[in-house]
C-alpha cells in the first residue's frame, strides 16, 4: 500500500514534541533522556479535562499537535486510536474497589474504562462526527494501528488521524505490565500527494517474519522496547531524515510489517 | 462495497448455544435472562449468563488462555460447524491469507478482578496471574487466531457496545484492500463486576428482565457471549441465497461518554452511510435489528433517528430481551440474529416488552412475525458516542 504522511507528533522522554524531537531522531543531535512532562492539551473544557487521566490526555495533546501543525481543523479527519491496553490507572482503582468490602466503582472512572475513552473524548473536544476506530493489538498495537490507518486512506479515500499511545501501568500492574515510559506519536495520512507531504510510505506485510530493525542509537532502542507505542521509532526517525529508508516493525503472530519511507 | 458472504456463523448467548437452539428461543419467545447470581453480585438486576456447566477447558496447548471470556469465545467456535469451516478456509487460502478481527469490551477483565482478591500483604498479584493472555483487550483476538494458527493482520477493536459491529467494517477494509482473502469476525464479552458494578453505579440497570421500547423500560440486563462469522468474498458452493453484509456505517456522536446524542444525530450518519456504502435507499430495508438497549435515552434517540432515515412502517425491534446486551458482543450476535431472520423468513418481536412506548415513532414489533425479507440493518451504539450499522442481505444468484 502507498499513501502520504502529512503531518507527525510525538510525545516521549527526551522527545518532547515534533520540534525537539526531529534533530535528535535524525541524528543531528545527542539523544538526552528527560521525563516527559505531563502532556498539556486545551482541547478538552476544564470540566471534562478534571475527569481525564494522564492517558487520555497524552491522546489528545499528540493528535492535536500534528493536526495544529499543519494547520488542520481538529474536527476535519478520520481517526484511529491504537494502544496496546486501557488505561491502567483506571483499571486499579477499579479493581481496588471491586476487591473491597464496598463495589461503589466512579461513574465516571467506568466510563474512562473503556478502551476507546480518549476516542470519546476526542470527539467531544473536536465536535468531530468522522468515525473513529480504537484497536488494541497488545504488543503490536503500532503495527495494526498503521495498518488498519493505511487501509483506510486506501480502501475509504479519506485522509485518517493514527494516535499510538501508552502510558505506565500503577503497581500492582506494573509487574505483570511493564510499561518503562510513556509514549504517543501520532501521524496525519492521506492518499494523495500534497504541497505538505513530509514522504511517501510504501507498507506491505512480509511473506514470512523478517528481523524487527532496532534503532542504531542504543537509548533510543532501549526507548523503543520499552513501550508497544514506541516501536513507531523507526518510521518517526525515518521521517526526520532525507534518506529513503527500509525497515521492518513486528505485529501479531510473529509476522512484520516492512514500510519505506522516501522523505518529499 | 463489494458484498462479502456470511458463509459460516456461530453463535452462543444465554438464549441459546448455536443456531438451533437460538432460532428455537426467538420463535419461543423464550429469554435467556435470570436473576443476576453471577460470581459473588449482590445487585438487583437480572443478567444473561452462560452456564458454566456449557464451558469446556480451553484447548490444552492454549492453557495460557484459559480464562471466562476465551472459553465463551471457543464455545461458540466450536458450535454451528464453525471450527470446520474456518479449517476449510485456512487449507484453501493459506493460514497467512486469513485475518481476525474480534470486538470485546472488557475482554478477561474478571480474571484481574479475582486476582486483586488474592493480593499479598505487599499488595502484589498472585504469581500465577496472567494477564496478557486473559484481561488484555487483543487476547480474544490472539485467542482465535491462535486457535486456528492463522497469521493474517489481526486486532481487537474496543469501542465499547459498538466494537463487534465495527470489528465487520475492519474485515471489509482489509478484505477489499486485498490483505485477506477470507476473515474470522466476532464479538465476545463475559459477565465481570466491572461492568455489572459499572452500569449499576450509573442507575442503567433494570431491575428484572429488560424491556426495550417499553413504556416502564429501566435500563438494561448485562449479558454474556459471542457470535463469529467466517466472511468470503465468494459464496459457498452450491448455496443459490447466499447472506451478505452489504454495507457499513461509522460515526461520533461528539456529545457526551456515556449519553446518546439528544437528537440521534450519530446513529443517523452511521445507518445513512450503511445504506450508501450498499447503494441501497431505505426503502430497501425490510427489517431493523436495533441496538435498543432499554434504557430510557438510547431507545428514545435511536427511534428518533430511525424515523428520520426509515419513516415510521419499517418493521423493527431489539432482541435485547432474548440476550441481554452481550456490549462487545451484540455487534455479531445482533448482525447474526439478522442473518437468522433472513434465512428463515422470520422477523423476532421484542421478548419482554409489553406496553411499547407510545411516545415512539417507529414500527415496532412486539411478536415475531412470519415474513420473507431480504434485508435487514443492525445497530450498535457505544460509550464514547461510537455507532455502526451493518446491512446484511440476501444476493440471489
Amino acid at each position: 500500500m502507498r499513501l502520504f504522511v502529512e503531518s507527525v507528533a510525538i510525545l516521549a522522554p527526551g522527545l518532547d514534541g515534533w520540534t525537539a524531537a526531529r534533530p535528535v531522531l535524525a541524528g543531528e543531535k545527542p539523544y538526552e533522556s528527560a521525563p516527559l512532562a505531563p502532556p498539556a492539551t486545551d482541547l478538552l473544557p476544564a470540566v471534562e479535562r478534571r475527569r481525564t487521566g494522564s492517558m487520555v490526555k497524552m491522546a489528545l495533546a499528540v493528535g492535536q499537535a500534528a493536526l495544529n501543525a499543519v494547520d488542520r481543523p481538529v474536527d476535519s479527519v478520520a481517526t484511529v486510536f491504537t494502544s496496546s491496553g486501557g488505561d491502567g490507572d483506571v483499571i486499579n482503582d477499579i479493581c481496588i474497589t471491586l476487591a473491597g468490602p464496598d463495589r461503589q466503582v466512579s461513574p465516571t472512572r467506568f466510563h474512562n474504562s473503556v478502551h476507546n475513552a480518549p476516542a470519546g473524548y476526542w470527539g467531544i473536544a473536536t465536535h468531530s462526527h468522522h468515525p473513529s476506530t480504537s484497536l488494541c493489538g497488545y504488543d503490536w498495537s503500532f503495527a495494526i494501528g498503521l495498518l488498519e490507518a493505511a487501509v483506510q486512506v486506501q480502501v475509504d479515500r479519506r485522509e485518517v488521524l493514527l494516535v499510538a499511545f501508552d502510558t505506565p501501568y500503577p503497581f500492582p500492574l506494573a509487574a505483570v505490565r511493564s510499561l518503562a515510559h510513556p509514549f504517543g506519536s501520532a501521524l496525519l495520512l492521506t492518499r494523495d500527494r500534497g504541497t505538505r507531504t513530509l514522504a511517501e510510505l510504501e507498507i506491505t506485510l512480509d511473506a514470512s517474519a523478517t528481523p524487527v530493525t532496532p534503532m542504531s542509537n542504543p537509548a533510543l532502542e532501549q526507548l523503543r522496547c520499552g513501550n508497544p507505542s514506541a516501536r513507531a521509532l523507526p518510521l518517526l526517525a525515518a521521517l526526520a531524515g532525507t534518506q529513503v529508508q527500509r525497515f521492518s516493525v513486528e505485529r501479531d503472530a510473529g509476522q512484520t510489517l516492512s514500510i519505506a519511507v522516501r522523505p518529499s | 462495497m463489494q458484498p462479502l458472504y456470511l458463509n459460516q456463523f456461530a453463535i452462543a448467548s444465554s438464549a441459546g448455544i448455536g443456531l438451533p437452539a437460538t432460532v428455537r428461543a426467538l420463535v419461543e419467545m423464550r429469554s435467556g435472562l435470570a436473576k443476576c447470581a453471577f460470581e459473588t453480585t449482590n445487585l438487583d438486576t437480572f443478567a444473561g449468563q452462560i452456564a458454566d456447566s456449557a464451558f469446556e477447558p480451553v484447548r490444552a496447548d492454549l492453557d495460557a488462555f484459559n480464562c471466562r471470556n476465551n472459553r465463551i469465545a471457543q464455545l461458540c467456535l466450536r458450535q454451528d460447524g464453525f471450527e470446520q469451516a474456518v479449517t476449510a478456509a485456512r487449507d484453501r487460502y493459506g493460514a497467512a491469507r486469513i485475518g481476525v478481527f474480534i470486538g470485546t469490551s472488557t475482554s478477561g477483565i474478571l480474571e484481574t478482578e479475582l486476582a486483586y482478591r488474592r493480593r499479598d500483604a505487599e499488595g502484589a498479584l498472585p504469581p500465577d496471574f496472567r494477564y496478557a493472555q486473559t484481561h488484555n483487550t487483543y487476547s480474544v483476538a490472539w485467542f482465535v487466531q491462535s486457535y486456528f494458527s492463522l497469521s493474517g493482520p489481526s486486532m481487537a477493536v474496543s469501542t465499547a457496545c459498538s466494537s463487534s459491529a465495527k470489528a465487520f467494517a475492519n474485515a471489509a477494509r482489509m478484505m477489499a484492500a486485498g490483505l485477506c482473502d477470507a476473515a474470522v469476525v466476532g464479538g465476545v464479552d463475559s459477565l465481570c463486576l466491572t461492568t455489572l458494578y459499572g452500569f449499576g453505579s450509573l442507575g442503567l440497570l433494570a431491575a428484572t428482565g429488560c424491556r426495550p421500547f417499553d413504556t416502564e423500560r429501566d435500563g438494561i440486563s448485562i449479558g454474556e457471549g459471542a457470535g463469529m462469522v467466517l466472511l468470503e468474498r465468494q459464496p459457498r458452493n452450491g448455496t443459490p441465497d447466499a447472506i451478505a453484509l452489504l454495507g457499513t456505517g461509522e460515526s461520533s456522536d461528539a456529545y457526551h461518554m456515556s449519553t446518546p446524542h439528544p437528537e440521534g444525530l450519530g446513529a443517523r450518519m452511521a445507518m445513512e452511510q450503511a445504506l450508501a456504502s450498499a447503494d441501497l435507499p431505505p426503502e430497501a430495508v425490510d427489517y431493523i435489528n436495533l441496538h435498543g438497549t432499554g434504557t430510557r435515552s438510547n431507545d428514545a434517540t435511536e427511534d428518533k433517528a430511525v424515523c428520520t432515515v426509515f419513516g415510521r412502517d419499517t418493521p423493527c425491534s431489539s432482541t435485547k430481551g432474548w440476550t441481554g446486551h452481550t456490549l462487545g458482543a451484540c455487534g455479531a450476535i445482533d448482525a447474526i440474529i439478522c442473518a437468522l431472520a433472513i434465512e428463515q423468513g422470520f422477523m423476532p418481536g421484542s421478548v419482554n416488552t409489553r406496553a411499547l412506548d407510545p411516545t415512539m415513532g417507529l414500527h415496532y414489533l412486539l411478536e415475531n412475525q412470519r415474513a420473507p425479507l431480504d434485508i435487514a440493518l443492525s445497530n450498535s451504539f457505544g460509550f464514547g458516542g461510537t455507532n455502526c450499522s451493518l446491512l446484511l442481505g440476501r444476493v440471489r444468484a
